[in-house]
């Protein structure tokens, strides 16, 4: 992944998702299709959660777990997991099935499996054979990135001794339609912080990390240092004009962390590309970081990935730590001069060691995080 | 983990607001179920009440009676809503559309879709820009919110109010999932005692299965039962009866144990 940010490879491509009729472009995942999840669980079988699924059998992920599972226990691993839509296009599908007399969903349908947003939560525990606490956390697009706060949270409490953290978001026809009847969707692949913006490429993905007590990290173990939470108190779709949600989020980040603006290399911005995002956290980022810090999209590269921008975008910011890399954003072509923030159209190799990452949603919910590197 | 129970928030049916249903709680007062009557919160603009869907009319009617029993302001306090169910209306009307032809979908209606609806909407009421946040665990939503913001209390050192919610489905989402009634309930959880003070809850996590808490009147029961957000009811028991007692909540594969000690 971290060779696809170098080089701003995009993975959006016109948006031809099952009978989606929208000029847009999308994130997809095509190997999904055909995907079916673990025969043992098939009950659970559905697009987010073969997506999950497919994600925790990457980088050998699943044998990690495992590992921790024999050192702490299973009771002792927590699962804290986020997304938005869950398995809600098994319920798009099953309303095309309705019985033409009386109404009713097909009796293959099953609501508890895919729909309810505790779908992906139950298949993790289970794939993983986790028994510890958890849950799902569902605050739209700031869903995954929350999810390290409970996992910090509960490990500092002693209600677990490690979390699985993280999630997926698979594509939708009501996020397609949805987005588009705000008038939030992009024509092309979108394009982050651009003069010319126009909206969102929604795409979907999945990312999963491990957490542990950090009072035994190796040296160059990824720490996480800080996290803030805030809510706009504004409207449940716009952003608050000013950033002001925004700039609490990412000062308690900082402030958590015991850090001051400067010390952070890199911002991996939520920037979604509307003009309404973008300019609203410009100003929330200048406000608190000025005109130097390195700070970028990646979701020119990824799309919106949703309720997994949160996970997606913190292994974005590991990348950059590990790689000393601060990714440019794909698909821009000229920032647009009403923002001040130093927004990098360029890939730059150089030695990063504290990100902050944001994650925003609708209904005003902001999280960010501050990544760093244990000496 | 101990936190102090500074105020309670309740609707369900025949369970009409706190100060009335710890009556019946408390066994003075014969439980009759009824519809549960939800009415919008004045704390939003009247454009806004209007396109509340009633999950989040329920959320922040228990909201706020918690808030006006505990005598706090909203807007300094954080949040934690759960919710097994969310927002069945607005998702039933979304796949309707997008069941159609047409697929003319309403922008209002899905920004009222997600989860966290209740939790954006009781942000524009209150002018609370606290952390928040919303959870779903299933038929353990309750139990799931419970321990998060009694974490959120002791990590943080704040006040932190819990909201639980459930609003049946409409047909035919309902038959899929059936849920018996409407119930919120609320409660603002603070690091230390105040004024208004009334119990304090010690969570523990028991090892082994124990059995949950029940309620010994079957109605209560079959209500606890039929709704996730009622699993709260043994420990509203609690409180209402005022006296000393342990609650056992199942969670996911676990059980854990909430002391109750008023105050």
């Amino acid at each position: 992944m971290h060779r696809a940010l170098r080089e701003k490879r995009s993975g959006l491509t016109p948006c031809d998702f099952e009978t989606a009729r929208i000029d847009t472009y999308a994130g997809k995942v095509p190997a999904l299709d055909d995907l079916r999840v673990r025969r043992d669980l098939l009950d659970y079988d559905c697009r987010n959660n073969r997506l999950a699924q497919l994600c925790l059998e990457q980088d050998g992920f699943a044998g990690q777990v495992a590992a921790a599972r024999d050192r702490h226990g299973a009771g002792r691993i927590g699962f804290y997991l986020g997304t938005s839509t869950s398995g809600l296009h098994a319920t798009e599908l099953a309303y095309r099935r309705r019985d033409p007399k009386t109404g009713a969903l097909p009796a293959d349908y099953r609501y508890a499996e895919t729909q309810n947003a505790y779908s992906l939560g139950e298949f993790v525990r289970r794939y993983l054979g986790l028994t510890g606490p958890g849950f799902v956390v569902s605050s739209a697009c700031s869903s995954t990135a929350k999810a390290f706060g409970n996992a910090a949270r509960m490990i500092t409490a002693g209600i677990c001794d490690a979390a699985v953290v993280g999630g997926a978001d698979s594509l939708c026809l009501m996020t397609l339609y949805g987005f588009h009847s705000l008038g939030l969707t992009s024509r092309g692949p979108c394009r982050p912080f651009d003069a010319d913006r126009d909206g969102i490429s929604i795409g979907e993905g999945a990312g999963f990390a491990l957490i542990e007590k950090a009072d035994r990290a190796e040296s160059g173990a990824i720490l996480l240092l800080g996290v803030g939470e805030s809510s706009d108190a504004y409207h449940m779709s716009t952003p608050h004009p000013e950033g002001l949600g925004a700039r609490i989020a990412m000062q308690q980040a900082l402030d958590s962390a015991g850090l001051q603006p400067a010390d952070i290399d890199y911002i991996n911005l939520h920037g979604t590309a509307t003009k309404t995002n973008d300019a609203s956290e410009d100003k929330a980022v200048f406000e608190i970081f000025g005109p130097e810090t390195p700070c970028s999209s990646t979701k020119g590269a990824t799309g919106h990935l949703l309720g997994a921008a949160g996970i997606t975008e913190a292994i974005v910011s590991i990348l950059a730590i590990e790689h000393g890399l601060m990714p440019g954003s794909a698909n821009t072509r000229s920032v647009d001069p009403a923002l001040k923030s130093n927004y990098l159209l360029d890939s730059r190799n150089e030695e990063v060691t504290h990100v902050l990452t944001n994650s925003f949603g609708f209904g005003g919910s902001n999280c960010s995080l501050v990544l760093g590197v244990a000496q | 983990m101990r936190v102090f129970v500074e105020g309670v928030g309740l609707l369900g049916p025949g369970l009409q607001g706190w100060e009335a249903a710890r009556r019946v709680l408390a066994g003075e007062e014969p439980f009759r179920p009824a519809s549960t009557l939800i009415v919008a919160s004045d704390l939003l603009p009247a454009a806004e009440r209007r396109r509340t869907p009633v999950p989040v009319k329920l959320a922040l009617a228990v909201g706020q009676e918690a808030f006006q029993n505990a005598g706090r302001d909203a807007a300094a306090t954080a949040t934690v809503f759960t919710s097994s169910s969310g927002e069945g209306e607005t998702l039933h009307h979304m796949c309707e559309a997008l069941a159609s032809t047409e697929r003319e979908v309403s922008p209002t209606r899905f920004h009222n879709s997600v989860h966290n609806a209740a939790a954006g909407y009781w942000g524009i009421a209150t002018r609370s820009r606290e952390a928040s946040t919303s959870l779903c665990a299933y038929d353990a939503s309750f139990t799931a919110g419970l321990i998060e913001a009694m974490t959120q209390v002791v990590s943080w050192r704040k006040p932190v109010a819990l909201i639980a919610y459930d609003q049946p489905y409409p047909e035919p989402l309902h038959s899929a999932r059936p849920l018996l009634a409407s119930f919120g309930a609320a409660f603002v959880l603070t690091p230390e005692a105040t004024g208004r003070t009334s119990a304090t809850f010690e969570l523990e996590f028991l090892p082994g299965e124990e059995k949950p808490a029940r309620m010994s009147d079957s109605a209560l029961e079959e209500l606890r039962l039929g709704v996730p957000a009622a699993r709260a009811l043994p420990l509203l028991e609690a409180l209402a009866r005022e006296t000393q007692g342990n609650v056992v909540l199942d969670f996911l594969t676990e059980t854990l144990r909430i002391a109750v000690i008023p105050c």
